[in-house]
């Protein structure tokens, strides 16, 4: 049963209330909300009012995401344009605008769709009290660690075909994803370099597809590279059964909706 | 457990009244401050019913932590429509768009929240609109219909 | 609405609707709109009432266990609670919903204090402040479970050895009138009927659980009123039904109790099981406050009865023409660990072999059985739905082996104005022939110039509405012990002790298997098509056992008939 709400000013003050334990920290509340609601969780409740958190700032090369910049926030500005085609994707209106960029992060199976995206784009998150900005990759690999992210940096994608995502419900809209792709396939002339692959639903969360990866590094997005991709699209994962679909299911057709993704990205 | 005091404004006037900690806005407006306008349905952000307008934008009130809405407007059911039926409400009856009439607070509200921002929208920006509010009842269509009726007849207070 | 969505056939049934009705047929406003769209429409939970009370309860995490212990004293000390009930506090602590009908043998606890049969099943209630407090303390209560072997799929759960759901149904199988583990249709000869045709097609079918799932979930409010009254707000979607039960368990008059209902916010079926106000009632006349009762999304979704999940084996005899000359069911419903309803929808769905088509010979045995699942209760289409799919499924199997056009297919076997259903009615008003060559012209099939001339206004009766020359009956899955409990049997006395007459130390279900010689009914049919049948006297052919003589006095003035609920009955 919660028995306090402590607000702070602060996102370091927030941290630093984080660190005593047997403490939540809230954000849009759309995941926590609902588990407070049940009496699932720890009994104090760490919020904080950092003006900091709801900014979005965008230069040339990077966008800098406050980890309280919600769906909607994203929807209306026009420096994330990358970002439309997924925050749209993310639950109904309402989730959207109170649903944070930092709450996805942490979100679990089946949730976690901008999370998916920001790891293909090579997103690399700040956490309170420290300087130096640590990879979302890694983040995820150890999300148990009570940490608090107060900026998620994204690096801008070139090109419109630098950059896909896809979502994969069985509601539309507005269904959890039985898994998502998100593509970052960087062109150095033809060619491409430094191409990350991010599924969600395809393991506990968010990971990378170091085979399919591995097949689209350094190659021609040409159909012969494409049907490579596809081939070891499943390559070493081990996706969850649950109401949504089950492994097999999951295993079977993540190579189709690859394929469709990587032909859209192919096509000029 | 020290309850704390919360001054809001909801429908246009200045409310306050006291929330149990982490005590979620659609059960602090039911049974703290006395609108009973929006549901409860499910308290796991599933199915809309208790839709309101936070600042204008719709929200859960069920995962809304009550706390979080000091001085800011809170917009239910209970404001919409004065002597005479909100255009909205009066579609919705002419639509036959409500049958049980539990989930019609939460659609009402969205369907505000789309048109207070688009007022001509198209039916799948109604449909993407309405996309958080589940309906048992009545099937979508009549509510698709009467949000796109009430659209059309451009009249808003 | 618009006029458009409706389209009213006046050709079919010109004689069945007044042209001068000025609401029927007529987009009407509904008087409770304007409360839905304002938001004024009173739910029961749309009640403000001064200091109350949240009740929730401590549910089994088992599918069957023996409680050796249930251990409040944690609960009762938690923050907020104010009182923590179990079965001990419950007058009658043993229902079944249809014991008001007089119809069935009470097997369900309020609260369990023994044994538990399904996951989720409600051990203990916690009454406290706030729904947290209630919360908190329902996870505080500690109950000591000794796991049982369970059973979740109805065929598992009749064989030999399954473990015991119910120990006044130990074959797992509902007793029906007190007679036979399962609810029997006897139409003609099934078994000569299929050894005569030229095909037969066998398919198996079944249908998962389905939740009502209702915006509004299942609850209710109740309080204490100044005149000695307890007022309660529900959910329930029969009003009288939650009072007289109510009464019931609580061993109080209904006078004493004042429900006030009507406005649901969805029901589908789900909100007739009564389960919140027994326990909101006893909750406000043991703490003196108003006390809340409601289900949370999770529970609504998991102890909410469904419509059971179903299974049933279609075995059709068909003809090189395509007519279907037998037609044998055995269904199975599962009715979760308790009878709820499940005993009444067998025999709805009995009641409506073998689909709307017109088959000489038709056979059903169906079983309502006992698992360790959630209990079944109603759901709109309630005892009709799984068959249908099973039946329409079925048809369309039929038709591809025959190499018919299964829309075609189903024209040329639909019942027909004045043909004898299987249950030994007259069929009337029948539509079913306009309705699929509707269909075929929407979906664009082309149907023969035979099909489309077809009409459900003829062809029937005649031939068609004679009664089988000899009906086929058995004795197989008889029962002893048992006393018949329908409210239709004449001369039965309601308030008769419900307790049930045990099975002999002789297990009942030692024969249930093995078919006791077949007796043979004739009968004569009924003399016009269209008019209700006429007395049909039965008489035993010479070389047959005889029948058994009527229940009361001599020839019977009325046709046999099945009633809706209790079986055989006459009028
Ligand atoms: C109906 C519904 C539909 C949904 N649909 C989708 C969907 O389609 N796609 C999808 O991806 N998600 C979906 N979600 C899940 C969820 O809304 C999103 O993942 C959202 O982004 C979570 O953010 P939040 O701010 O609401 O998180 P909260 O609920 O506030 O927090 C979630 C978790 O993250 C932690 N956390 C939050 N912010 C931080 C931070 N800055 N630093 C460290 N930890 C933090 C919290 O402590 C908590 O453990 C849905 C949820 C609901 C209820
Ligand atoms: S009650 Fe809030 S979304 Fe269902
Ligand atoms: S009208 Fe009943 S849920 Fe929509």
């Amino acid at each position: 049963m919660i028995t306090a709400v402590e607000t702070y000013r602060s996102a370091e003050e927030a941290a630093r209330a984080l660190g005593g334990g047997g403490a939540i920290y809230l954000a849009g509340g759309t995941l926590v909300m609902a588990e407070v609601n049940a009496n699932r969780t720890p009994p104090r409740l760490v919020r904080t009012v950092d003006p900091g958190l709801r900014q979005i700032v965008a230069s040339s090369e990077t966008i800098r995401l406050g980890a309280g910049v919600t769906m909607a926030q994203i929807l209306a500005s026009r420096d994330c344009a990358v970002l439309h085609d997924v925050a749209r994707q993310i639950g109904g209106p309402q989730v959207r605008s109170m649903a944070t960029v930092g709450g996805n992060l942490f979100a679990r199976h089946p949730y976690g769709d901008l999370a998916v995206a920001l790891l293909a784009l090579g997103a690399r998150v700040a956490l309170a009290g420290q300087t130096s900005l640590r990879s979302l990759a890694d983040l995820l690999r150890d999300r148990e660690r009570p940490a608090l992210v107060t900026q998620i940096e994204v690096p801008r994608p070139r090109g419109d075909r630098a950059f896909g995502f896809v979502k994969i419900a069985r509601i539309h809209p507005r269904g959890a994803s039985l898994l998502s792709i998100a593509a970052f396939l960087p062109r150095e002339g033809s060619r491409m370099r430094g191409v990350r692959i991010a599924y969600g639903g395809m393991a506990d969360r968010p990971i990378q597809a170091a085979a399919v990866e591995r097949a689209l590094e350094g190659a021609v997005l040409d159909e012969g590279t494409i049907a490579r991709a596809v081939a070891v699209a499943a390559q070493g994962l081990e996706p969850p059964t649950d109401s949504l679909a089950s492994a097999w299911y999951r295993r079977e057709v993540v190579g189709v909706h690859l394929r469709r993704l990587l032909e859209r990205l192919s096509r000029p | 457990m020290p309850k704390k005091p919360i001054t809001f404004v909801l429908n246009g006037a200045e409310r306050a009244a006291f929330a149990d900690p982490g005590q979620n806005l659609l059960d602090f407006l039911r049974r703290g401050v006395g609108d009973l306008t929006p549901k409860y349905g499910c308290g796991q952000g599933g199915c809309g019913a208790c839709t309101v307008l936070l600042d204008g934008e719709p929200v859960l009130a069920c995962l809304t932590l009550a706390e979080a809405v000091e001085g800011r407007r809170v917009d239910t059911v209970a404001g919409l429509g004065g002597p005479a039926p909100h255009p909205l409400q009066e579609a919705f009856m002419a639509h036959f768009a409500a049958q049980c009439g539990y989930c019609t607070p939460g659609m009402l509200m969205s369907a505000k929240a789309l048109l207070d921002r688009n007022p001509r929208p198209t039916r799948e920006e109604v449909i993407e609109a309405i996309s958080g509010n589940l309906c048992r009842c009545t099937g979508y269509e009549p509510i698709i219909a009467a949000i796109l009726s009430a659209a059309a007849s451009g009249a808003r207070p | 609405m618009s006029d458009s969505m409706i389209e009213f056939r006046k050709d079919l049934f010109a004689d069945e609707r007044d042209d001068r009705l000025t609401v029927i047929g007529k987009p009407v406003r509904r008087q409770d709109i304007l409360g839905h769209v304002t938001g004024r429409s009173p739910f029961f939970d749309d009640h403000l009432f001064e200091g109350l009370l949240h009740l929730r309860c401590a549910r089994s995490p088992h599918h069957h266990a023996r409680i050796r212990r249930i251990d409040v004293t944690e609960a009762e000390r938690s923050p907020g609670v104010v009182r923590v009930l179990t079965g001990r506090d419950v007058p009658c602590n043993l229902n079944t919903l249809l014991s008001l009908l007089d119809f069935g043998i009470d097997d369900e606890p309020v609260l369990s204090g023994e044994r538990v049969r399904y996951m989720g099943e409600p051990v203990a209630a916690v009454i406290a402040e706030s729904e947290a407090a209630a919360r908190e303390g329902a996870a505080k209560v500690r109950v000591d479970y000794e796991p049982l072997p369970h059973v979740l799929d109805v065929e598992e759960a009749i064989k030999p050895g399954a473990p015991v759901v119910l120990d006044i149904y130990p074959g797992n199988r509902f007793i029906c009138h007190g007679k036979y583990d399962h609810q029997k249709l006897r139409f003609g000869d099934v078994e000569a009927a299929l050894r005569t045709a030229d095909y037969v097609v066998e398919g198996r079918y079944q249908m998962s659980p389905i939740e009502q799932a209702p915006i509004e979930t299942c609850g209710a409010i109740a309080a204490p009123e100044t005149n000695d009254r307890y007022v309660c707000y529900t959910s329930t979607q029969a009003l009288f039904f939650s009072l007289a039960t109510t009464s019931k368990v609580l061993r109080l008059p209904s006078s004493r109790l004042h429900f006030i209902g009507g406005t649901v916010g969805g029901g589908f079926g789900g909100k007739v099981d009564s389960i919140h106000e027994p326990l909101a009632i006893l909750g406000a006349m043991l703490t003196g406050r108003p006390v809340k009762y409601a289900w949370d999304r999770e529970e609504e979704m998991q102890v909410g009865g469904p419509r059971g999940a179903e299974r049933w084996y279609i075995t059709d005899g068909v003809m090189r023409d395509g007519r279907i000359v037998a037609r044998k069911f055995v269904g199975y419903f599962d009715s979760g660990a308790y009878t709820r309803l499940t005993s009444y929808a067998i025999m709805k769905a009995v009641g409506h072999l073998p689909g709307p088509y017109t088959i000489p010979n038709v056979y059903a045995d169906v079983y309502c059985v006992f698992t360790n699942r959630t209990p079944a209760t109603a759901m709109r289409g309630f005892g009709i739905t799984g068959v249908d799919f099973a039946i329409e499924a079925h048809m369309d199997k039929v038709a591809e082996v025959v190499g018919m056009n299964p829309i075609e297919f189903r024209i040329l076997n639909s019942y027909r104005d004045g043909d004898m259903k299987a249950h030994r009615r007259i069929a009337k008003n029948c539509a079913l022939i306009e309705c699929c060559q509707v269909v075929a012209e929407k979906a664009g099939v082309a149907l023969s110039p035979e099909a489309k001339r077809a009409s459900s206004r003829q062809g029937g009766g005649g031939e068609r509405a004679q009664l089988p020359p000899r009906t086929a009956l058995d004795e197989k899955g008889r029962v002893e012990g048992f006393a018949a409990h329908g409210y239709a049997r004449k001369g039965h006395r309601r308030g008769a002790p419900d307790t049930p007459v045990r099975p002999s130390p002789e297990p009942a279900f030692a024969r249930t298997s093995s078919a006791l010689p077949a007796r043979d009914i004739a009968s004569k049919p009924p003399s016009t098509a269209g008019a209700p049948p006429q007395p049909a006297p039965a008489r035993a052919a010479p070389s047959q056992p005889p029948l058994p003589s009527p229940p009361s006095g001599p020839a019977p003035r009325a046709p046999i008939r099945f009633s809706s609920i209790s079986g055989l009955r006459r009028r």
